[in-house]
């Protein structure tokens, strides 16, 4: 999937939309026997490797499964705290499964709100009057697109550095969103977007958008 | 940076006459509900600016506008929307025009300065409601001209010889002689315009209903008020 994911930024800096369509990420599922040879720590409620890097486990990754059931944040799902169950020697051997964590959705609002405020200033630090503000981010594994409009609506799009045709696909993504949620009547202005055809219509353009505009190597 | 390329819109038209009827059966409504002229003049008020609000995002997106930065390409862009949008085709069954189906009347093209040089705002308010006319033909089929009122150059007219919106209605009950019958408009250019920071304040100048010989909405640009200053503190 070469575009990860679509944010929608209402006027107040307030996550409206979100939506991800990552690639499955590197996992690695292991069978240890006691003692670990990894070092992990709770951290923010989800318990990651501290040290102990090896074979496709990174510091930083979090035990996503136990045995095959998924982890709910530092508890098991029978409800046992995890780090309590990897203590138990009679619990092995046992087979866990370690990844890159998910972002949760209040991390994303957080982080839709910060990127509000550096829009801000960016457009405050620009020389020239009446700056578009921050419209492109790049890094080496992914562009952030930022598109505001006209009444302070940022639609904001990461997508693989490669992809081409993301400036038309945000002019997309506001067509869809003035047909689909501004129509509805049951939408109100600035709150959480829950309607089912902006969802459906997203999910066809951002299809259509990579299906169009991919350009790398291997393509 | 490539200029954006130019698009039909692609959404539904409906049958003019749909339309302006639905229009008409609702503002009888409100009449039956509502004894005094005053309120539902101030209801249908309500409704446009809930309308506007929303028009204008559907307005922005569909109509390519970026911000402009000089007098010369604002009319440009509003010259090459004139011939993105023809006027509208006529509706083979009724011989009537069909007008596009997103609410029915107008959001103003915006921003072309951020309000931030006075000397400018003259031209600006010009240039608005140049784009006015640009998004009444694309929602109602009709172009208004745009007149300038005082010297200050914050108020204008919009002058409109056939509003498709009363084309049915003779004339104006009895009793209801201060009715503004198209006030659904004025809300509509009010949201439509404080959603991109603008303040005014619409109303009716002139109504062919109450015997004049053309309808006039006229538009008046409040002052901003000045955005305090972060203040250091002490």
């Amino acid at each position: 999937m070469a575009i990860f994911s679509v944010y929608v930024v209402n006027k107040a800096g307030g996550l409206i939309y979100q939506h991800d369509s990552y690639a499955p990420r590197a996992e690695a599922e292991k069978t240890f026997s006691y003692p670990l040879d990894l070092l992990l720590k709770l951290h923010d409620e989800r318990v990651l490797v501290a040290f102990g890097q090896r074979d496709g486990i990174r510091v930083g990754h979090a035990v996503l499964a136990i045995n095959g059931t998924d982890v709910n944040g530092k508890y098991t799902a029978d409800g046992k705290e995890v780090l309590e169950y990897l203590g138990n020697p009679a619990n092995y051997p046992v087979s866990i499964r370690f990844g890159r964590p998910r972002l949760t959705s209040n991390e994303k609002l957080m982080l839709a709100s910060m990127f509000h405020s550096l829009f801000a200033i960016g457009s405050q630090l620009s020389p020239e009057q009446g700056s578009s503000g921050i419209e492109m981010l790049e890094t080496d594994t992914f562009k952030l697109h930022c598109f505001q409009t006209l009444t302070g609506i940022k639609f904001v799009v990461l997508a693989d550095p490669r992809q081409a045709g993301i400036d038309s696909l945000l002019r997309k993504i506001y067509e869809i969103y003035s047909d689909f949620a501004l129509k509805n009547p049951f939408y109100s202005l600035e709150m959480p977007i829950r309607c089912e055809l902006f969802d459906q219509n997203l999910k066809l353009a951002l299809e259509v958008a990579e299906k169009a505009g991919t350009f790398g190597p291997g393509s | 940076m490539s200029r954006p390329v130019p698009r039909r819109p692609e959404y539904h038209k409906i049958n003019r006459d749909l339309l302006v009827l639905t229009y008409g059966a609702l503002v009888a409504q409100l009449c039956k509900d509502y004894e005094k002229d005053e309120d539902v003049n101030k209801y249908l008020d309500k409704m446009g600016y809930g309308i506007g609000t929303r028009l204008v995002e559907d307005f922005l997106a569909r109509s390519c506008v970026r911000r402009c930065h000089s007098y010369s390409e604002i009319t440009h862009i509003i010259a090459e929307m004139n011939v993105l949008f023809p006027l509208p085709p006529t509706c083979p069954v009724t011989g009537r025009d069909c007008v596009d189906a997103p609410a029915f009347a107008t959001a103003p093209f915006i921003h072309i300065f951020q309000a931030s040089s006075h000397k400018n705002q003259p031209q600006v308010l010009l240039i608005l409601l140049q784009s006015q006319q640009v998004a009444f033909k694309m929602y109602l089929g009709v172009t208004p001209s745009v007149t300038c009122n005082n010297s200050s150059k914050n108020e204008f007219s919009l002058i409109l010889d056939k509003n498709p919106l009363s084309e049915f209605v003779e004339e104006l009950p009895a009793g209801r002689s201060s009715l503004c019958y198209c006030n659904l408009l004025c809300g509509i250019i009010r949201g439509a315009l404080e959603m991109v920071h603008l303040a005014v304040d619409v109303m009716f100048l002139q109504d062919r209903l109450k015997g004049d010989s053309v309808t006039e909405i006229g538009i008046t640009f409040l002052k901003q008020p000045e955005k305090k200053k972060y203040r250091r503190r002490k």
